[in-house]
């Protein structure tokens, strides 16, 4: 939409106002708004997978390519899948399949655990508000 | 009769009468603010900042000191939030931000307005409300998690404030503030 003449002119009177130092005071205001955002709201973000099988450490994986991993239990065998950013548990020999429907996991403190077959997929980040055991 | 040596008289300077007058004004601002729902605690528009704003550029700190204090007392009563801990946060509040003007108003007149006063008042305002918050009231660090709401609000209300008071001081021979329709 292009404003009509009234409100652009309008809009200068105001703007007349503003003078180079005002400008500059305005970007780092913005900028401030920006940059806290970024650094406060994305403590949720996963940067690690943690991999357990019969409650030991099977693997630690960088949350920044894709890549699939076969973690041997007493039943078989549990596929996870690792993508940017996010994971979840593929494939379960277990009956239930409860870690499997959970889907993606894609914040911080999330767990999914395959109980049957002995093998957790846990995501770990800077800051974890909350777990998804405790949630 | 001859004067009694106990009576004590005010003599209300010129000065008095100013400062009473704008605060007078800024209170009206805040009350009728009050009046005007808001999505979240704390996101205000501070219009009666303008009046502290004009009367820094006219007057100087002092005054504006005393302007935006009685402002914070006077309206508090009014609201009956005397004492109360929204009283404790506008206190601090202003007393941040009049102490960010105090050096802001030093600033290169040609370069920086009202505009850059008025956002670098609200940002101290935040800041200033964000730690007693953060101390007193919500002893967690989940209240930084709304710092960039506050920031995006005080860019906005600052920016608006600014212009309007340097509208307001542009006027020549302007009626005081109170009478100007703000």
């Amino acid at each position: 939409m292009i404003p009509g003449p009234a409100l652009r002119g309008w809009l200068a009177a105001w703007a007349a106002h503003l003078k180079w130092g005002d400008v500059l005071v305005l970007a780092a205001a913005l900028a401030a708004c920006g940059l806290s955002a970024v650094a406060l709201w994305q403590g949720g973000r996963p940067d690690k997978a943690i991999i357990k099988a019969g409650g030991r450490v099977f693997a630690e994986v960088d949350l920044n390519a894709t890549r699939i991993l076969e973690v041997p239990g007493p039943l078989g065998a549990t596929r996870i899948e690792i993508q940017p950013g996010r994971a979840r548990v593929a494939a379960d020999p277990g009956p239930r399949q409860y870690c499997v429907r959970q889907g993606w996991l894609s914040s911080a403190g999330a767990v999914a655990i395959c109980a049957p077959n002995q093998v957790s997929l846990a995501l770990s980040g800077r800051t974890a508000d909350y777990d998804s055991i405790n949630y | 009769m001859t004067p009694s040596t106990t009576e004590i008289i005010l003599r209300p300077s010129a000065e008095d009468h100013r400062v009473a007058r704008h605060a007078a004004a800024a209170i009206v601002l805040t009350v009728a603010e009050a009046a005007i729902p808001l999505p979240l605690p704390g996101v205000k528009p501070g219009l009666a900042n303008i009046i502290t704003l004009v009367v820094l550029a006219r007057w100087g700190w002092r005054e504006a000191v005393w302007v935006a204090l009685l402002r914070v007392l006077v309206s508090s009563l009014l609201l009956g939030q005397f004492l109360a801990p929204g009283f404790f946060l506008s206190l601090v509040g202003s007393v941040t931000s009049l102490a960010v003007l105090g050096l802001a108003m030093h600033l290169p007149g040609r370069a920086f307005g009202p505009v850059s006063q008025s956002v670098l008042a609200a940002f101290a305002h935040i800041g200033g409300q964000l730690l007693v918050a953060r101390a007193w009231l919500v002893p967690h660090d989940g209240v930084f998690y709304l710092v960039p709401v506050f920031a995006l609000a005080a860019t906005l209300f600052g920016l608006v404030n600014g212009l309007i008071a340097a509208r307001l001081l542009q006027e020549k021979s302007a009626p005081p503030p109170e009478q100007a329709g703000v």
